[in-house]
């Protein structure tokens, strides 16, 4: 065997060129398959640490996706607000722990900017149940103040103390501007990885506040002085929707019920973790035809090393004929060939896992900012060795094919030699 | 009979052997009787298409004969499976191909000991250091020291095959055949190359089979038969 694997060494090395070629297309293939797979977890587990123990999210009758899409990850809008008289009900239920009211609908330099409460920084957990830090300042306090989510500050390059202007709407044009109503920055919140990161924060009261003068949806030019404001106490009239922590699980299905046959006015109650799951359900096509293309680079790439090893193989009659003279059995000229295709895909394997490290540890930070996915650069999972280990076997098998090819070959060449 | 005895003097004894390459065709080769004494040195001239290369892979153990017996060094190889037929082939026959008979990406000196490498028993013949003795076989044969360690591929035709040569005796086997092993090689350095092949063989107490369609070569063998007289198939075109 020892002799087997020298020549198949040698002769290798005698085809360097087409060797590295298909060592490269092996790599270039687990790479992606690696790197898909990786995204895909990572961006899912990320995806569902979203929020977490919250067991209700209150807003105006919708599709669950929807309402979750507005009120957690800030995308899109909401079809309906729900009344303040409802938030003060449910807030009060005997079942609610707790209730976080969000008010949604303005921006700055498009960042959504959201209404809520000193109840947020208790109640709001993501994560495995993770509650927000302040990595600077403090909750607001005042009207005029705000917190940042981790990214705003970054990307804005924002400090405690600066002074913001909120735009009306997500459009963030000179004419919808709050322009007069500057924002104070009191707190910055410590990084997610979730949408609070790029959530301007303020208090409901400022919600009110700022629209004063916009009652039809633009500003119709008498906006009081803000010190007049900041004198007058807002009760809010509406919100977008509500976070709900109850006092026992048990008792979820049964206020989701009483919430979604509200008289007073159409409201929907989701569970977060279902919804998740069935907007996940819906991004699982994507993720898939993901996992099928990159399966299928594979496979693309194992077949460029059959190709290549067949090709050779014609080239190689001659040798396999001095082999066979100098005694070597068929079964040599098999396991010379065998041991080719699994040496080029275990090197193959190698470099594309050395590769996809390599890539994330210098691509990591890039997405981590880009899009808050956090990809990490941890040990091999037990189901990328099994995909690895499912690459390596097809390389050894797909070796059958030429080295059986050689095999009867060598025995119908035998000594002559046709080239 | 003193068959028995008469097998242990004989390197190669054919009997009534005929072999086809497919069954449904009629056969390439039909040898009545062929003998062969140790250290013979025998020409086998033949036209290509007469069965030399069948004649070849019999003698070789490659190829089985459907009928008849094709003993060699009193071993009949119809008696031995297909591995102890390779097994039987790497101890006792060093084999000279026509050309390109090196393995292009193994250096002069490990082209020569492969056939070492996959026989025990012929390694064990090689006393010293196997690199020592290929390079003194390499030397026997003329090639110039320079030469040895570099790729084969820069070596001249007729540089490869003196190396070829090399690796059939390596191990001093009991029978050498080479087939058409001069054909690339022009008049003078074909007789030298076969003059020097001869010694060697003697050296190494070998019998040889020369194997040629080129009749001009007979006269330097003592011994030459015709391979069209004695294959008696009509199957040959």
């Amino acid at each position: 065997m020892k002799v087997i694997t020298h020549l198949a060494l040698k002769s290798v090395l005698n085809r360097k060129a087409t060797a590295i070629l298909t060592i490269l297309t092996v790599a270039v293939s687990v790479v992606l398959l690696l790197g898909v797979e990786r995204v895909r977890t990572q961006a899912k587990s990320s995806f569902a640490n979203t929020i977490s123990g919250t067991d209700l999210i209150v807003g105006g009758r919708s599709g669950q996706v929807n309402l979750l899409l507005y009120s957690v990850f800030r995308i899109g809008n909401a079809t309906n607000n729900i009344d303040w008289k409802s938030y003060q009900e449910f807030s009060q239920h005997r079942s609610v722990k707790w209730a976080v009211p969000i008010s949604l609908g303005d921006s700055h330099k498009g960042f959504r900017v959201m209404g809520t409460n000193q109840s947020y920084f208790e109640h709001y957990q993501y994560g495995s149940k993770q509650p927000l830090t302040l990595q600077q300042g403090r909750e607001f306090d005042g009207v005029f103040e705000t917190v940042l989510g981790s990214e705003v500050a970054k990307k804005l390059n924002y400090k405690l103390g600066d002074e913001i202007i909120l735009a009306h709407g997500i459009s963030d044009v000179a004419f919808s501007r709050h322009d007069n109503l500057p924002f104070k920055i009191v707190g910055i919140i410590a990084p997610t990885g979730t949408p609070v990161d790029k959530t301007v924060h303020v208090s409901l009261e400022a919600i009110e506040a700022i629209h004063v003068g916009w009652e039809s949806g633009a500003n119709l030019g008498h906006t009081p002085d803000i010190e007049l404001l900041k004198q007058h106490q807002f009760e809010p009239k509406q919100i977008t929707a509500m976070l709900l922590g109850l006092n026992s699980k048990i008792q979820t299905f049964a206020l989701q019920r009483e919430i979604n046959t509200y008289r007073q006015e159409p409201l929907s109650a989701i569970m977060p973790g279902i919804a998740l799951h069935e907007l996940w359900g819906m991004m699982s096509v994507a993720e898939q035809a993901l996992l099928i293309v990159s399966g299928f680079v594979v496979v693309a790439g194992l077949l460029g090393m059959l190709s290549s090893l067949l090709t050779s193989l014609q080239e190689r009659r001659r040798e396999m004929a001095i082999l066979r003279a100098m005694g070597a059995r068929p079964r040599h000229v098999f396991s010379l060939l065998i041991s080719e295709a699994s040496a080029l895909t275990f090197l193959g394997i190698t470099l594309g896992v050395v590769c996809l490290f390599s890539m994330i540890s210098v691509a990591a930070p890039i997405i981590q900012q880009a899009y808050g996915i956090n990809i990490s650069v941890s040990a091999l999972t037990a189901y990328e060795w099994k995909l690895l280990a499912l690459v390596q076997i097809s390389g050894i098998l797909i070796g059958f094919i030429p080295a059986f090819r050689a095999y009867r070959q060598s025995l119908a060449d035998g000594m002559t030699i046709r080239i | 009979m003193s068959r028995e005895h008469d097998n242990h003097a004989l390197v190669v004894d054919l009997n009534d052997i005929s072999f086809s390459w497919k069954p449904e065709l009629d056969p390439t080769l039909e040898i009545s009787s062929l003998q062969v004494q140790s250290q013979e040195h025998l020409f086998i001239k033949g036209p290509s298409g007469c069965g030399k290369s069948t004649l070849l892979s019999l003698l070789t153990g490659i190829n089985q004969a459907q009928k008849g017996h094709v003993s060699i060094l009193g071993q009949d190889l119809t008696q031995l499976s297909p591995s102890q037929r390779d097994t039987f082939r790497a101890e006792n026959i060093g084999y000279i191909f026509q050309q390109f008979n090196l393995l292009p990406y193994l250096s002069v000196v490990d082209n020569v000991i492969l056939p070492c490498q996959f026989s025990k028993k012929r390694r064990l013949k090689v006393d010293q250091d196997l690199n020592d003795t290929a390079r003194e076989l390499l030397r026997r044969l003329h090639l110039p020291e320079a030469l040895m360690d570099k790729p084969v591929t820069e070596l001249s035709i007729g540089q490869q095959q003196r190396v070829a040569a090399a690796r059939a005796l390596i191990g001093k086997p009991k029978l050498i055949i080479a087939d058409e092993p001069t054909s690339a090689l022009d008049h003078d350095n074909r007789e030298l190359f076969i003059e020097l092949l001869m010694e060697q063989a003697d050296q190494a107490e070998s019998t040889l089979i020369f194997v040629s369609h080129d009749p001009t070569l007979e006269k330097l063998f003592t011994q030459s038969i015709d391979l069209k007289v004695v294959n008696n198939a009509k199957g040959f075109q």
